[in-house]
């Protein structure tokens, strides 16, 4: 029952991609758009496929650079946030630049550390990523490990629990659906990252592919790329999610949250 | 005030400091430190004002303008993308179906890197200021749907018990209740859209070949960072600066609209 | 005289003095109080009495300004250490991310009880609350009066000899109220323990305690105290007794003596 109603819950999205797919080929015939403005949907897939072997090295590449910058970046962030929790003055202090520096356009770093790291290799494309996903982690950590209720604490008090007992079992469990959604929020910035560092690099990753066939006019493998970096990112996303899901099974307010 | 001042010197002392430990050491990881990789923050800011190339206007005279043009194709994209997430939030809010059918597109739009459409937007609209908006505007929108369909929806059923004991249309509830309601999470997803209309603006010059702005100088100063280094910094300082300008105005433009606490949807 | 003679109080309070620093509040003054053991004691009083502050001073979760505080002859910092004491909150303050049994047992573990033994013990305790069945839930999955009997559960796993409680029942429904306060009387003596009850309810002071300490306002001090002679146990008839309403009619005109009434009613603090 419960299948069959995730099924029905599902039509109507899968009927308006159907329904996309038609009007995308109908119009590209009737009004005859060129195919450097828009190429038939079944062309972009034909390219995925006859291309498939250089679109998934090329993919590979790029997905290891935003795993990697996910795991560095993000990992730095919470790591920051839970030393800086302990100190509840300097983390107030600090709270303010973390939110300014959020509202900085970082991929305009993504030339130097071309300069920082070998060029060639994986690093300034990882570090780029890592540095859109720090912020965004550390941010939410913080402010996960910090809005613990008072009277939870005052509970724990009551048991003579250290500080590091209260922080195991009262703030990180606090704290996990904040740092989730900074996670999911950190998938989609550590793709943009990658991808955007690719742009300054030489390298032979999807952002290269994509800058290299519109340079080309083959549009049909730009569409392709476009379509290997969506999947790859879907498909980080959905990981994210799927953990999220798992470890956060108690929260009663989990489906609200949804993207914030 | 003088926390923020502090601060901010500390972090900057900690950056020389950075600088000085790894410098005198020669530690290389997890990259060799010198004034090429990382220049003294006092060169960053001479830069700013000395010419940037022999003869030319001073470098922070280019960059303002580099800002100013960057800043209204951010602002252009900024409207358009706030005033269609918007558009579509409220005509998402009343159909369940209307949201099954769109919102996991919505959703996946945000996967697809902008940078690799917008040689495509590019091309579509020809290279101008007007397709660098548009590129803004595709990561402007997504934010302020999903926010502002999270606070129409998000509604005390008591209070629109009382719409409905009024006979109120649809209309008037969208107006008088739901709208009012969902301000605050209308602003969290503002805050986030003005960072990304900047962020949106620089990476659609990128592709575009429009070099009037900070995307444009950046890729120049890129090609000149192994002799000037501190050129593309001053650039970043500026973008940041113009980042952090947009955000501050939402926040603003909040404290004057919305006079409840908004920390609870934060 | 030898210390070791005297029978020994389970709450010792002499001339305690409690300043908030922040604004400079006097929130208690001049507050001398002994608690017996197998005492049920309730601390009524209009807002601003201070008498959660003096709960949470006889918890040693906010220190004194001024004089000490003993619970079962030792300071009230070694006693908090040693777990003499259980703590049920006006929110019965449960985790969303443990399930009912992982909430009663959070004591058990932080005092280092195997696995076996917690299991057997939390079992114990949701069928004393009559919450059998319930160990998987959330707490959210719960009524408020449920989650509040969860709570006692587990202020009461580790069977300290006293318990401290802050307005328990005082977001619930009348009926939910009266129903849990019985519940309440059940394990008190069952468990031989000792209560000190926060409320700002008359009716249900009386209906507990064996002693009611009234304190007035600003700043907090005692008032007075009537020893409450109804007999055990007390059953739902015990509320429409004479000897009941007479009671909390006199608590009631000490009450008013410390001019509740001026700031609206006791209750108003509620919520």
């Amino acid at each position: 029952m419960r299948i069959r109603a995730k099924v029905v819950e599902w039509v109507p999205a899968i009927l308006v991609f159907c329904l996309g797919i038609v009007v995308w080929q109908l119009a590209i015939d009737i009004f005859n758009i060129q195919k450097f403005l828009l190429p038939k949907p079944w062309s972009i897939v034909s390219a995925f496929w006859t291309q498939r072997s250089t679109l998934w090295s090329a993919g590979w590449l790029t997905l290891k650079e935003a795993l990697g910058g996910f795991a560095i970046g993000s990992g730095l962030g919470i790591l920051f946030a839970a030393i800086l929790a302990r100190f509840r003055r300097v983390s107030a202090a600090l709270m303010p630049i973390a939110i300014a520096a959020n509202a900085v356009p970082i991929i305009a770093f993504s030339p130097i550390f071309n300069a920082w790291f070998d060029p060639l290799s994986l690093s300034p494309r990882m570090a780029t990523a890592g540095v859109l996903c720090f912020f965004p982690a550390f941010v939410n950590t913080l402010r996960g490990l910090t809005s613990v209720r008072p009277s939870q604490i005052e509970l724990m008090r009551s048991y003579a629990a250290s500080e590091l007992e209260i922080f195991r079992r009262v703030r990180v469990p606090t704290a996990l659906p904040f740092v989730f959604s900074a996670l999911k929020v950190a998938t989609v910035l550590a793709m943009i990252g990658a991808i955007v560092a690719d742009y300054f690099g030489t390298f032979g990753s999807l952002g290269i592919t994509i800058k290299n066939s519109v340079s080309l006019f083959d549009f049909e493998t730009a569409w392709a790329a476009i379509l290997t970096a969506s999947i790859l990112g879907v498909a980080m996303y959905v990981a994210v999610s799927l953990v999220e899901r798992f470890a956060l099974q108690w929260d009663p307010t989990r489906q609200e949250r949804g993207t914030a | 005030m003088l926390t923020l001042a502090v601060t901010v010197l500390a972090l900057a002392c900690l950056y020389e400091l950075y600088h000085w430990i790894w410098a005198t050491t020669g530690w290389t990881h997890p990259f060799p430190v010198n004034n090429t990789t990382l220049p003294h923050l006092w060169t960053i800011f001479k830069a700013l004002g000395e010419p940037s190339r022999t003869q030319g206007p001073l470098l922070i005279t280019v960059l303002l303008k580099a800002a100013w043009f960057t800043a209204k194709e951010a602002l252009a994209g900024f409207a358009m993308g706030a005033i269609v997430g918007f558009a579509l939030a409220v005509g998402l809010v009343h159909s369940r179906l209307a949201q099954r059918a769109l919102l996991p597109y919505i959703v996946a739009s945000q996967t697809i890197p902008i940078l690799a459409v917008a040689p495509m937007v590019v091309v579509w609209l020809k290279a101008g200021w007007q397709s660098v908006a548009v590129i803004a505007a595709y990561l402007t929108f997504f934010p302020v749907t999903i926010n502002t369909l999270r606070g129409l929806q998000a509604i005390e059923p008591r209070a629109h018990e009382l719409m409905l004991s009024y006979a109120a249309s649809k209309w008037q509830v969208l107006w008088r209740l739901r709208v009012p309601s969902s301000l605050p999470y209308l602003f969290t997803a503002l805050k986030i859209s003005a960072t990304a209309s900047v962020v949106g603006a620089i990476i659609g010059e990128l592709p575009s070949s429009i070099t009037g702005g900070l995307g444009g100088a950046i890729l120049n100063f890129n090609q000149y960072y192994s002799l000037q280094p501190a050129n593309l910094w001053a650039t970043n300082v500026i973008a940041a600066g113009l980042g952090i300008a947009f955000f501050l105005v939402v926040v603003t433009a909040e404290k004057l609209v919305v006079r409840r606490a908004p920390e609870h949807v934060a | 005289m030898p210390a070791l003679e005297r029978e020994m109080s389970v709450v010792e309070i002499k001339r305690l003095t409690k300043t908030f620093t922040k604004g400079n509040v006097t929130a208690l003054t001049g507050i001398d109080l002994q608690i017996e053991a197998g005492e049920f004691v309730s601390l009524i009083g209009p807002s601003g009495c201070g008498k959660s502050t003096l709960l949470r001073l006889i918890g040693d979760l906010t220190p004194p300004t001024e004089g000490t505080v003993e619970v079962n002859g030792k300071p009230a910092p070694k006693a908090r250490a040693d777990h003499d004491y259980g703590m049920v909150f006006q929110d019965s303050v449960l985790f969303d991310w443990r399930t009912v049994a992982k909430n009663v047992a959070l004591p058990l573990e932080m005092l280092g009880w195997d696995r076996g033994k917690r299991k057997q013990r939390v079992d114990e305790m949701l069928g004393l609350v009559e919450l059998q069945g319930f160990g998987d839930h959330h707490p959210w999955q719960l009524s408020g009066g449920m989650q509040m009997r969860v709570a006692i559960a587990r202020a009461l796993a580790f069977e300290p000899a006293l318990l401290l409680m802050d307005e328990p029942f005082g977001a619930l429904d009348e009926m939910t109220r009266e129903r849990l306060n019985i519940e309440l009387l059940e394990i008190w003596r069952r468990m031989q323990s000792t209560v000190v009850f926060v409320t700002h309810s008359i009716s249900e002071a009386v209906f507990l305690s064996t002693r009611v300490i009234v304190m007035s306002p600003r700043p907090g001090r005692i008032a007075g105290s009537v020893v409450v002679d109804l007999p055990q146990p007390r059953t739902n008839d015990t509320r429409e007794e004479t000897r009941f309403f007479e009671l909390v009619t006199e608590v009631r005109e000490l009450l008013r003596g410390v001019g509740a009434d001026e700031h609206g009613s006791v209750g108003a603090e509620a919520r």
